[in-house]
């Protein structure tokens, strides 16, 4: 198939296997880097450089380029850049969500390139095929929900139907016929076939899964779109991309792992479960929690806030709808210019991505020293005097810690309500995505400060500045 | 409906029952509000406040002629039998203090009336009804008071300070009881300087008490001293006799004493003895908001300031009197709290059913309707931290009980368990088995290059994974979105794929699929390290 002589098929291969190497390198390096703050752009560099290494290599192997390709990869490049620099912070979930489904259409393509361009002959190819073309349409079609579910263009809520664990296995099943059939005559049909059930698959398993868990999904997504490409590896007999797709495979699968357990349940349980719908309601206890709900006026807030030492906010992903980031950072300096320290506690789960919260307040130009995990600053809680709750709701929730019945229960939580003065801005009295009651609305200390959370922030904001 | 704010007839009485500001919210609630002309001059709120917050401006007969006077003490009955709540219309509902137990001839004269009376001070100390509790707002305001009083006698400083001119040792002040009014002067000495010891027989104060960063003294004998409704019971001969013996000792060594002992519906313990008072250095301050009870130290005498063996005994029993405006503000706010829960102005009336107003119901049309019947469960200890009152303090952390999920959080980095390790181990054998199958078993077909490739592939991919799993568990969890963003980029290496499929010289279906992956891929690529750089260049120390 090539026109080349041997030797230099030799020396092109030994060449760009040289530059895959060091592609490879790059990438983990690159992930290495953003263990630490200090070292983090750093990282993306390392994986840019990677990235171009491994594109000008692959256009050194002997092939013949079509001239429209390389303006394709422009094309799509400034695409790209355009969507990167228009994306607000907020919209980030969007944002990654879409582009794990750009990595799962792309492998789906890819697939069918090969299937069309002459019928993949050794069985193993086929099977690799196969398998490339499936996981890529499930990426895709479960991406494209959880970016519309995101966006909020479809609901949040998990649809849930009787027999959808059954209706599942069907599916399973019935690819695997349709691999079999694939396998034995290289067959058109069976591919698609086998494309369009991975795709109703993909968007039964995400739809089936509730708001609240939306950063498992979104990690899960993450972690699929590396498997895709490790699936094209093999199918192109490509180590470079079967070890990026590995890398990009056990991130997600890790960030995943790093979401359940912030909620203290199994993967199993946020993939199958329909966490949300069918929770029992809290019968155990006394239903609804006891005592009352208390308010608070921003001028009351300023005045409470000038006279304490410590301040913690509690961000959620309320914050982020209501981009509420920048007002909170005013907040911020105003507090720390009157000598108070001011610090952020940020739960693995809060917003819809992990890391969403922190990404938001760096948007914003909190320090990123003052804002720290559940795990370093939940013993800080009784020496703190006021924490401010902002449209967070389950991960403050006190019946996680004490309330077997609760659908939560055992999740941990920021323990906001041991500190002396609790503020929760919420927009309104209704429940958090977890469908949950929460008692901390109704425990002693706890003031609530309604109205939308920018609103409600800028208020405060106002007053402290009135003094 | 009415309501009439009446000028208080004690001449030593500054409060009134309601501000301004609370005259404006029950105006909103829907009452009219004839406030009585003077009633709050003592709290130097002039009447023009009063009628610019839409209250009317009424004699002495109108504002008593309304359908509900509200006022701050109990009525007052003279010596000559004249009775100042004869002035209610028949019918009509009085709110004050009335301390029923203590006062039953005024309950009669006002039964006489068939006056409808609610004694604030009889309010159920239940979660709910902490915005109405009176007894709690004055409570705070008194133990504020106490120390500014005590300080006003001492003749030194607080704080403790280093001057040129030699060093002043910081007073110590020690407060007995840790109710609200303890908790508040607890908050005020600290406030200004002072070393701060509590002694409470109730053990679930001590947190409490060390959160407003006083020190939590106890005799070591087990014995709780939690009564009924967050309120101390009394104790055994041991426990008081270990008591007495540690305020001997503290008797020498503190400087200001400050005692709010009180058990519901008896006279206020003897604490502070004689002995006591003798013990304490010339120039200490005993302040002892028991006075009206009868005093926790012997030598109080009610209403007065007296000094013995050196020592100042201060047993005002008109604190918070002496600070009527926060304390009308306050008080009114728990009345207009109390007139809402009843209905506010258009929907009020005696609700039975309501826990608050059957509690705080003393005469219903002239029927005695005290005491309420025991309330079916009474809440564990309820601290009043009603907005404004104890300055963000006087609330304990409270602590659930049992387990707390946050200590058993596990760090992110585990070592590798011995599960993982033996099957990896095993899959390790398996490999290696198949591979000697494969490579020197029978089937001919079996082994050919695409096998090898596939094992090669295989490992290589395996080792990946290892190196992804160990690599990213150390990306700080504050990186997380970065790191999706930046393994999104990465994962455009799909691109090669892309190219490879559309470099094979035509331009077939084959090489127009293959290109429409490469476009995908590199939006991919370019989209997922800008926005990362976008986001990274965001984070800023």
């Amino acid at each position: 198939m090539s026109p080349m002589h041997g030797a230099d098929v030799l020396r092109s291969t030994f060449l760009s296997n040289a530059a895959f190497l060091a592609a490879a390198t790059l990438f983990i390096l690159s992930l290495r880097g953003l263990s630490s703050q200090q070292t983090a752009r750093r990282g993306n560099l390392y994986g840019i450089i990677g990235m171009a290494i491994a594109v000008l290599a692959t256009l050194t192997l002997p092939l013949h380029p079509h001239p429209l390709l390389l303006g394709t990869i422009g094309l799509g490049a400034g695409l790209g850049a355009v969507m990167a620099a228009r994306v607000g912070m907020t919209q980030m979930p969007e944002l990654v969500a879409l582009l794990h489904s750009f990595v799962g259409l792309a492998a789906v393509l890819v697939g069918y390139s090969i299937q069309l361009d002459a019928d993949p002959d050794p069985l193993k190819t086929r099977i690799e095929v196969y398998v490339d073309v499936w996981i890529a349409a499930l990426t895709f079609t479960g991406s494209i929900l959880a970016f519309l579910k995101l966006r909020g263009s479809v609901s949040g809520k998990p649809l849930l139907f009787p027999g959808r664990h059954l209706f599942n296995l069907l599916m399973l099943v019935s690819s695997i016929a349709c691999a079999v059939l694939y396998a034995g005559g290289a067959e058109l049909g069976p591919l698609v076939a086998g494309t369009a059930i991975a795709s109703v698959l993909g968007v039964h398993l995400v739809a089936a899964i509730g708001g609240a868990d939306m950063p498992v999904v979104v990690s899960m997504l993450n972690s699929y779109s590396g498997w895709t490409a490790a699936a094209a590896g093999f199918m192109l007999g490509n180590d470079l991309l079967i070890v990026t797709g590995a890398l990009v495979g056990s991130s997600g699968a890790i960030l995943s792992y790093i979401m359940c357990r912030a909620m203290n349940r199994s993967i199993w349980n946020v993939i199958f479960g329909g966490f949300g719908a069918e929770a029992p309601r809290s019968s155990a206890g006394a239903g609804k929690p006891q005592g009352e709900v208390l308010d608070i006026d921003h001028a009351a807030l300023a005045e409470r806030l000038l006279q304490a030492k410590s301040v913690i906010v509690v961000p959620g992903y309320g914050m982020a709808v209501a981009r509420a980031q920048h007002a909170v950072r005013e907040l911020t300096e105003i507090l720390r210019g009157h000598g108070i320290a001011v610090r952020f506690a940020i739960h693995p789960v809060a917003g819809r991505l992990p890391g969403h919260m922190n990404v938001l307040l760096a948007e914003a130009n909190v320090p990123y020293d003052i804002v720290l995990e559940m795990d370093e600053i939940n013993a800080d809680f009784p020496a703190t005097d006021i924490v401010i709750v902002i449209g967070a709701n389950d991960i403050v929730n006190p019946g996680a810690e004490d309330d077997a019945g609760s659908p939560i229960y055992g999740m941990p939580v920021l323990q906001v309500w041991k500190s002396k003065l609790v503020v929760v801005n919420k927009r309104g009295r209704a429940t958090g995505y977890a469908g949950v009651d929460n008692p901390l609305f109704y425990k002693p200390v706890t003031r609530m400060l309604f109205g939308d959370a920018r609103d409600a922030v800028e208020k405060v904001v106002t007053a402290l500045r009135s003094r | 409906m009415k309501l009439g704010i009446v000028k208080e007839a004690r001449p030593d009485e500054r409060r009134v029952a309601a501000s301004p500001s609370a005259v404006g919210r029950l105006v909103k609630s829907g009452w009219t509000v004839l406030v009585e002309r003077g009633a709050g001059a003592g709290a130097s709120f002039p009447d023009a406040l009063y009628e610019a917050a839409g209250a009317t401006l009424a004699s002495t007969a109108e504002a008593w002629g309304a359908d509900v006077v509200a006022k701050v003490r109990p009525p007052v009955l003279r010596p000559d039998g004249s009775f100042e709540g004869d002035q209610l219309r028949e019918g009509a509902t009085l709110i004050s203090f009335l301390f029923p137990g203590q006062n039953p001839s005024i309950v009669e004269r006002l039964a006489a009336t068939k006056a409808t009376a609610i004694a604030v001070d009889c309010i159920p100390r239940i979660s709910r009804a902490q915005k109405v509790d009176a007894l709690s707002s004055m409570a705070n305001i008194a133990g504020y008071r106490a120390v500014v009083e005590g300080a006003n006698r001492f003749g030194s400083f607080f704080t403790g300070q280093y001057t040129a001119a030699g060093k002043v040792p910081p007073a110590k002040v020690l407060v007995i009881g840790a109710g609200v009014a303890g908790l508040a002067a607890i908050a005020a000495a600290k406030g200004l300087g002072a070393i701060v010891r509590a002694f409470d027989v109730r053990p679930s104060v001590a947190d409490q008490i060390r959160s407003l960063g006083g020190e939590f003294l106890t005799v070591q004998i087990a014995e709780s001293g939690e009564g009924h409704g967050g309120y101390a019971k009394e104790m055994s001969k041991e426990f008081v006799h270990a008591e007495m013996e540690l305020f001997r000792q503290q008797a020498k060594d503190v400087n200001i004493v400050i005692t709010t002992a009180l058990i519901p519906g008896k006279p206020a313990p003897k604490l502070w003895t004689a002995e006591m008072v003798s013990m304490m250095k010339p120039g200490s301050v005993v302040v002892d908001l028991a006075a009206e009870q009868g005093g926790n130290c012997e030598l109080t005498r009610a209403g007065e300031e007296v000094v013995e063996h050196g020592v100042t005994i201060i047993g005002y029993t008109d604190l918070a009197s002496r600070m009527a405006n926060v304390a009308s503000d306050l008080y009114g706010t728990n009345v207009w709290h109390l007139l809402d829960e009843m209905g506010g102005g258009a929907n009020y009336r005696v609700d039975l059913d309501n826990d608050i107003v059957r509690g705080a119901l003393v005469l219903e049309r002239g029927e005695l309707r005290w005491p309420p019947p025991p309330p079916k469960k009474v809440e564990p200890e309820v601290k009043a931290s009603r907005e404004g009152q104890l300055p963000a303090t006087a609330v304990a952390p409270l602590v659930p009980k049992g387990k707390a999920p946050g200590d058993a959080h596990v760090p992110a980095l585990a070592p590798p368990s011995l599960t993982t390790g033996i099957l990896m181990t095993a899959l390790g054998v398996i490999a290696m088995g198949a591979w000697m199958y494969l490579r020197y078993g029978q089937p001919e077909g079996l082994v050919a290059g695409d096998s090898v490739a596939l094992l090669q592939h295989l490992t290589v991919f395996v080792l990946a994974v290892f190196v992804g799993w160990q690599v990213v568990w150390n990306v700080t969890p504050a990186l997380h979105t970065p790191l999706m963003s930046v393994t999104n980029a990465i994962s455009g290496i799909i691109v090669v794929g892309g190219l490879i499929g559309g470099s094979r010289g035509g331009l077939g279906t084959a090489e127009l699929v293959a290109m429409a992956a490469t476009l995908f891929a590199s939006i991919n690529i370019a989209g997922g390290f800008l926005v990362t750089r976008r986001m990274l260049a965001m984070f800023r120390k």
